[in-house]
């Protein structure tokens, strides 16, 4: 029996997963899957972190680093070069906040969909410091312009770490009065802003390091309309300095960026300790929160020596890079594909590239050269077949869907066979023309919005594979008009069941002018 | 190629996010302190005093010729008691404890008091060395504090021990 505290975390979880999907499939009337910011968080940080480096090294070429130079130089950008300067200072700043957003939605957008436990431990794990990277380099930044707004942070910040034992005198000694300072103090604060963006990106290295085919940057017009935004913005509200730092008064009024120094205020009305505890109890919290109860494991991709040609179809579709191939024991000159599960999501979209994975091979036990234990293609042609023997009505339907996506189950009908794979990736297209010649109308494919499967490249595989682009393709005697695919995510069960009843209502009234492909039974042929 | 209607909707959302990013990178304003408060921010950073006795000439005699210092000092220091006063009322008052392990290292202190602006008499008293009573250093001052002023409270023996700056 679930603990209150497990199925109370994974209602919230639930939800969150729910209102997420919500606002994607609303954002993505307007942009489509592929430019859906939402459905692109990681590799729309990432595009922002490049434009914060390119500004970042032009900053660094004007600055001087000494105590009066370091505000006068960041101000002549603003004042003197707004046209260059000015526009990169505020590029600098919009970017370095849409990056803090962009990557906090990500981390609450993986939780929300359960990406954090099992194959995907790695990844979540290589991410927390991440976060901390970033907002040392955020404060950091704040400070080298040595405005009033950099004197608050910079005492408030010190004030917060003289809290933790570490240091022997008070570090907010270093801003107590004007004389307190030295040049050598922005050195060394710009030296931590350099250096925290570059463990940044090596720590991305590690993050993204065991997928395969990652997004590094997000579509051309994703990357050109934030490039915009921030560019009207800059224009509109160039970002400027406050007054100078003067250590002799406390400033009273604070343009503050909530984005990154909202913990500031959150002391000022908390405590230190509370802060400290905030902040090390959530860095513990998301460290532990793959270890903590999550649902079970489900069996890895199992391969058959036997019947695997070694054709790396597998290897080439796996969206976790878990399929290496290695040399076949068995058939000399030949490969095999090796599974580690370390890194096997259970995913089956290697089962859906295996050659071997046709219903209209002859055996009576079907075995391909990958396969699900949980889901074999052998149990998947057997119920493909029963189903099918029991379909009545004058316009027969099979829907294939995914668990990830919109429930299909509820379609069944004495019209209209449902199965649900574990990911539409696992889908061998030969099932769709083996459906088809064995009497079917219609297929129709579901999964996943675009940009929104839960494996990654399950939805974008089986079109691919469907549209002839990608092996193993949909032969060319199945006619498309008898074919509808349809993205729907998990909570849009009532719009797959439309899209359905239309194509069911189109084949009906013979819209679909082409024939279906020769008809055959694998019962009457071989068994019968 | 993007319907005309999807395209509005990518400038309305684009705008949104723009704005979002725009408004909150400087508002809303924070207030630190209330218009009419000055800050009193007393810090110190002090290594207290210690007890050294003088040696014997017997107990230099049986020491190696190149350890013969002539007082025996402890390695750990004394604790440091601070009062603040302000218009004769103490405000805080503290026990400074040495840091190290051997509590061989200097007694920190680091408080903010905020004040309204006004003429106060600020008083301080420090003993840095708790086998003597009393306070071996006192500083008096009668303060103007000018909303948001910064006041700070420090020791340095090169100027003179307990000053305000």
């Amino acid at each position: 029996m679930e603990s209150p505290n497990v199925s109370s975390h994974a209602s919230l979880r639930g939800n969150a997963q729910t209102l997420f999907e919500r606002i994607e499939n609303f954002l993505d009337a307007s942009f489509g899957g592929a430019d859906n910011p939402l459905r692109h968080l990681g590799a729309l940080g990432l595009y922002f972190l490049w434009i914060l480096v390119a500004t970042g090294l032009y900053l660094y070429t004007v600055l001087d680093t000494s105590i009066e130079g370091v505000y006068s130089s960041i101000g002549w950008l603003s004042q003197e070069q707004w046209y260059l300067g000015g526009i990169l200072r505020s590029l600098h700043r919009y970017a370095s906040d849409a990056f803090v957003l962009v990557m906090m939605l990500h981390l609450l957008r993986e939780w929300a969909f359960g990406r954090y436990y099992g194959f995907r431990l790695y990844s979540w794990v290589t991410g927390v410091p991440l976060i901390w990277f970033a907002y040392i380099s955020g404060i950091g930044g704040y400070w080298i312009v040595w405005d009033r707004l950099a004197q608050f942070s910079a005492i408030a910040t010190t004030e917060l770490l003289d809290w933790l034992p570490i240091f022997s005198s008070p570090a907010v000694r270093n801003f107590l009065a004007p004389d307190s300072i030295s040049d050598r103090f922005f050195t060394v604060v710009i030296f931590i802003h350099i250096a925290m963006p570059l463990m940044l990106i090596l720590g991305l290295w590690a993050h993204v390091n065991r997928i395969s085919r990652v997004d590094y940057l997000p579509s051309r017009r994703v990357m050109l309309a934030t490039l915009a935004s921030f560019l009207v913005l800059a224009l509109i509200k160039p970002a400027l300095s406050d007054a100078p730092a003067n250590l002799a008064l406390a400033p009273a009024e604070i343009r503050l960026d909530w984005f990154i120094l909202f913990i500031h205020p959150l002391t000022n009305i908390t405590s230190p300790a509370a802060v400290w505890a905030f902040v090390f109890g959530t860095t513990i919290l998301l460290f532990a929160l793959p270890f903590l109860p999550h649902p079970k494991a489900q069996p890895i991709a199992v391969v058959d020596a036997a019947n695997c040609n070694g054709c790396s179809r597998c290897h080439a579709d796996c969206p976790y890079e878990a399929v290496t191939m290695a040399i076949h024991p068995h058939k000399p000159g030949h490969k095999i594909a090796v599974v580690d599960p370390d890194l096997c999501a259970s995913c089956g979209i290697c089962a859906g590239s295996c050659p071997s994975s046709t219903p209209f091979r002859s055996q009576q036990r079907l075995v391909t050269g990958i396969d699900m234990p949980q889901q074999p293609v052998d149990v998947m042609r057997q119920q493909l077949e029963a189903q099918l023997a029991k379909l009545g009505g004058t316009t027969k339907l099979v829907v294939f869907g995914c668990d990830k996506g919109a429930d299909v189950r509820g379609l069944a009908a004495t019209d209209t066979a449902a199965i649900s794979l574990i990911c539409t990736g696992m889908l061998p297209p030969s099932f769709i023309e083996y459906a088809l010649r064995s009497g079917v109308d219609g297929i129709v494919v579901t999964g996943c919005r675009e940009g929104g499967c839960d494996f990654r490249l399950g939805m974008a595989w089986t079109q691919e594979r469907l549209a002839h682009q990608r092996e193993p393709h949909l032969r060319g005697l199945v006619p498309q008009d008898r074919l509808r695919v349809v993205h729907a995510s998990r909570s849009e069960g009532e719009k797959l069941a439309a899209a359905v009843k239309e194509f069911k209502a189109r084949l009906a009234t013979q819209l679909v002018a082409s024939n279906r492909p020769p008809a055959y039974s694998r019962r009457k042929i071989h068994h019968g | 190629m993007a319907k005309p209607a999807a395209i509005v909707g990518q400038i309305i959302l684009y705008g949104a996010f723009a704005a979002f990013i725009g408004y909150f990178a400087t508002a809303p304003t924070y207030k630190q302190i209330p218009d009419d408060v000055a800050l009193i921010k007393l810090s110190m950073s002090h290594l207290g005093g210690r007890e050294c006795r003088k040696r014997t000439a017997e107990e230099l005699a049986k020491m190696p010729p190149n350890m013969r210092a002539p007082l025996d000092c402890p390695r750990g220091r004394s604790d440091i008691k601070l009062v603040l006063e302000l218009d004769g009322k103490p405000m805080f008052e503290t026990v400074m404890h040495p840091t190290g392990l051997s509590k061989d290292g200097v007694s920190t202190v680091y408080k903010r008091f905020e004040v309204k602006a006004g003429t106060y008499q600020l008083g301080i008293k420090m003993n840095d060395n708790l086998v003597n009573p009393g306070f071996n250093h006192v500083k008096e001052a009668q303060v103007t504090l000018k909303p948001a002023q910064v006041l700070v409270i420090d020791f340095n023996p090169d100027k003179g021990g307990l000053f305000f700056q």
